[in-house]
């Protein structure tokens, strides 16, 4: 029996701790579109953590958590700076602008050779990361999203989303809210590249470009952003897709994108809504929270 | 008594263009008055200029004596001032009694630990919040659908709604756009006994209105706004008989005209 | 030394211009963010490639076939994709997120079909002698980019502002559903803009790959993101502004790399578009059009 789990585990490791990262990931693009905000970099925030923390270790010895928490902060203060300007804007600005930053933190990396090394990567990072942190991860935002959603603070994030105006003259402080909302999910991302640097020991820059930005927003998207679950299982969807459709591991990308395109059309609240599994169980309308 | 609103000398332009041209009156606290005049006449604008979604091209309004000029909507919000809008902008996808705590918000003091672990302190925020809530509700008599989704409403119980919520807000002035707006009349003359109830409570309200026997049978002080200037104050006779008045809405709608020159009651 | 790059930046700032438009002709009529537009740049140089390789088209030909391809690709867009959600009056965000998907399965299958690695034109095709134009030599093939993209901007700028097709789509800009009260083809004009965005698109594809001689399937991306910062400089839906940001861009881009090195080129257009956003958030040319639905 214990054989059987060293086995499983000696060859699966990596994917399930691949799920964990990847619901990180999936659960801070949801934590800024529950604010109305479409955030494309979080994938450039999620490079910001991994290459910050794993310089830290590498070159500089510093403890795990300590790098952990480097990992998180530093993603949230460019967050903060590149927010600062960007969020007053509309969303499709704010979409255009965020995405079109992802690409200049891949550049950067690409021509800062000394320290991030540059388009090979960073090899030989200290595998730090066990199994326990990043479900700890997982559990921990969870709580701390689930906590958020059902106070004044979550509130207010919905009210933005369906209207900036009538939410402002509640008496919210819009931006300041966005703020939060940008630089907390760009801190999750980079708890997300963390940890993931510390399990795959190498990181490039493609890791951290358009493509991955892209297979988050599906992850969430297509898990839907009605409850904290959805991202969860969109997570873990496209994460077991290639390794269950095997022959389609090369055009991986190409069935994520058309995977997006299908749920934007035809299931537009995504996979986990719960209105709708309430409607198939038979229950009645949705009660307050 | 001191002015609890004051406009001085208000002016809006855009490029070219005269919304509103020296604008000046004074709201009374405890009071219930209207603005009234044609359509395009700059009404909705003095409201957005309140608010502070739009600053004046000139002069003052003041808040018990202090300037509003310069500060944000959620601030002038938090100074005590709550609106609803001529097109409701409820939270539809939210239930009703979500829509009106979130007009609580700056009210409910708890912090980021305290939200976390569920401290006392959180708990009875929440639940005084939820309570609250509960009995502005039944002020507009829509209790009973507290936890049915906003978008679920009819029109005339929207726009209940969104009074409920600015009332959340703990306003000391309460702004209406057009409050009647689409009711039939049984709503209206709910409406008027609630608005009676919530002065009587203590807070302020200034409308603007179309409806002239909603506005006539509730205000006691009423400015007409014509082309962005004003050209009348005073109470309801004063304003039924004024000539310029009759004159700045003969060819609009017949039974404006009629009501205003005392024809019809 | 300087002089040397004028036309080497007029040239590249021109081809900005051309894919800026097409992004801007998409916003503006039809109020979407089409995110694709960097994978049907990326397609309209394929298609130019595989109808000089596969069918030995002279360039004039393969230009004029990856003008239709694209625009195919991108009316095909429109129906399969757009359309739907209009009908749904989705949210701003929803289609763009639709076009993220597009423009990744897009760049994806290509690369499944073509390889990653670069592709060239074949050398005998590419136009290789230069001029001396006013002491300064000016290779054929940037004056042919110049030429062409200059010809298909008069014809978007007279065609909008004389003939009554672009009165038309400047009244779809403004309202939707006025144009349609006033009886004009909504949708007939929204595939017809969709066509010829992706046509404008996919030429710009082709001249970009002329230039640079190296066709891969990510090149779409950094073209999509400067596409981006173009149309906020420029003052989003504003056609002029998109024209004068692209050529502004191309500037910016050569005089960088001739004072400050190549490595930081792609990031300029990000670093102007920071910049601008923080003094003057409608851009530098136009003023924001707010959407009148």
């Amino acid at each position: 029996m214990i054989d059987y789990f060293d086995n499983f585990w000696s060859i699966y490791s990596n994917l399930v701790l691949s799920l964990g990262t990847n619901a990180l990931l999936a659960l801070s693009i949801y934590l800024t579109l529950s604010c109305g905000m479409l955030a494309m970099a979080n994938a450039a925030f999620m490079g910001i953590g991994a290459y910050t923390s794993a310089i830290l270790t590498m070159n500089y010895g510093w403890p795990f958590p300590a790098a952990i928490a480097a990992g998180m902060a530093a993603p949230a203060v460019v967050a903060f700076l590149i927010g600062k300007p960007t969020l007053r804007l509309s969303g499709v600005y704010l979409a255009m602008a965020t995405l079109a930053f992802g690409e200049v933190v891949r550049i950067f990396i690409l021509n800062t050779d000394n320290l991030t090394g540059g388009a090979l990567g960073l090899n030989g990072i200290p595998q730090l990361t066990m199994w326990w942190h990043v479900l700890l991860a997982v559990v921990l935002v969870l709580f701390f999203l689930a906590r958020l959603r059902r106070s004044k603070i979550g509130r207010a994030f919905e009210a933005i989303k369906e209207d900036e105006t009538a939410a402002g003259l509640m008496g919210i402080d819009v931006n300041g809210h966005k703020m939060l909302a940008f630089a907390l999910g760009a801190a999750i991302a980079g708890l997300a590249g963390t940890l993931n640097a510390h399990l795959t020991f190498f990181i490039g820059p493609q890791e951290f470009g358009f493509d991955r930005g892209v297979e988050i927003l599906t992850m969430t998207i297509l898990g839907g952003i009605n409850s904290l679950f959805g991202p969860v299982i969109g997570a873990f969807i496209i994460t077991l897709l290639p390794e269950l459709l095997r022959s389609f591991k090369d055009y991986r990308s190409v069935v994520n994108g058309l995977i997006l395109v299908v749920i934007v059309l035809f299931l537009p609240k995504g996979l986990w809504n719960p209105a709708w599994m309430r409607k198939l169980i038979g229950l009645g309308k949705r009660g307050a929270k | 008594m001191t002015d609890l609103l004051k406009l001085t000398n208000v002016s809006r332009h855009f490029g070219g263009l005269k919304v509103l041209q020296d604008v000046s009156f004074a709201v009374k606290p405890g009071t219930i008055s209207g603005l009234i005049g044609p359509n395009g006449a700059g009404k909705t604008t003095v409201f957005n200029l309140i608010t502070g979604l739009l600053p004046p091209t000139t002069g003052d309004i003041t808040l018990n004596g202090a300037t509003l000029l310069g500060r944000k909507p959620h601030q002038i919000t938090r100074s005590g001032i709550a609106r609803t809008f001529q097109n409701i902008r409820i939270f539809k996808e939210m239930t009703l009694l979500e829509n009106v705590i979130v007009g609580m918000h700056r009210h409910l003091d708890y912090g980021v630990p305290a939200l976390l672990f569920a401290l006392p302190k959180y708990r009875a925020a929440e639940r005084r919040a939820r309570d609250r809530a509960r009995e502005l509700l039944s002020w507009m008599k829509l209790d009973h659908k507290a936890d049915d989704l906003a978008d679920n409403l009819s029109y005339g119980a929207q726009r209940k709604l969104e009074i409920a919520r600015a009332l959340a807000t703990e306003p000391t002035l309460l702004l209406l756009d057009e409050p009647v707006a689409g009711m039939n009349s049984t709503e209206k003359t709910e409406l008027m006994r609630e608005i009676v109830n919530i002065q009587g409570r203590g807070y302020t309200i200034f409308m603007i209105e179309h409806d002239m026997r909603f506005v006539m049978g509730l205000c006691e002080q009423i400015s007409v706004l014509n082309f962005g200037k004003i050209i009348a104050q005073g109470g309801p006779e004063q304003i039924r008989n004024d000539p310029q008045v009759i004159e700045a809405y003969l060819g609009r709608e017949d039974d404006e005209v009629s009501v205003v020159a005392g024809v019809q009651e | 030394m300087l002089e040397q790059q004028l036309f080497n930046a007029l040239s590249l700032g021109c081809v900005y211009a051309l894919f800026a438009l097409g992004f801007t002709l998409v916003f503006g009529v039809l109020g979407v963010i089409n995110l694709s537009q960097g994978a049907i740049f990326m397609v309209g140089a394929y298609a130019a490639l595989t109808a000089i390789t596969q069918l030995h088209a002279p360039l004039w030909a393969a230009i004029l076939f990856a003008f239709v391809f694209s625009g195919t690709v991108g009316l095909l867009i429109d129906r399969i994709v757009l359309k739907p959600l209009r009908k749904r009056d989705a949210p701003h965000l929803i289609p763009m997120i639709a076009t993220i998907g597009l423009g990744l399965a897009m760049n994806s299958l290509v690369q499944g079909l073509f390889g990653a690695e670069n592709q060239r034109f074949p050398s005998e095709i590419l136009p290789q002698d230069s001029l001396q134009i006013a002491g300064v030599s000016v290779t054929v093939l940037e004056l042919g980019i110049i030429l062409v993209s200059f010809v298909l901007m008069t014809v978007l700028m007279i065609t909008l502002k004389k003939t009554q097709l672009g009165r038309a789509l400047r009244a779809i800009a403004e309202s939707p559903k006025a144009a349609r009260l006033l009886g004009i083809n909504v949708e007939g004009l929204f595939m017809l803009t969709s066509f010829a965005a992706a046509g404008l698109g996919g030429i710009s594809g082709v001249l970009i790959g002329l230039y640079s001689n190296a066709l891969f399937p990510l090149m779409g991306q950094p073209m999509l993101h400067k596409g981006i910062a173009v149309i906020i400089l420029g003052g989003m839906g504003d056609i002029r502004g998109a024209m004068l940001a692209g050529l502004f861009l191309g500037f910016a881009e050569v005089l960088s790399v001739a004072y400050i090195g190549s490595n930081m080129r792609d990031a300029v257009a990000f670093g102007l578009l920071f910049l601008v956003l923080l003094v003057r958030p409608k851009g530098l040319f136009g003023s924001v059009q707010e959407r009148k639905v």
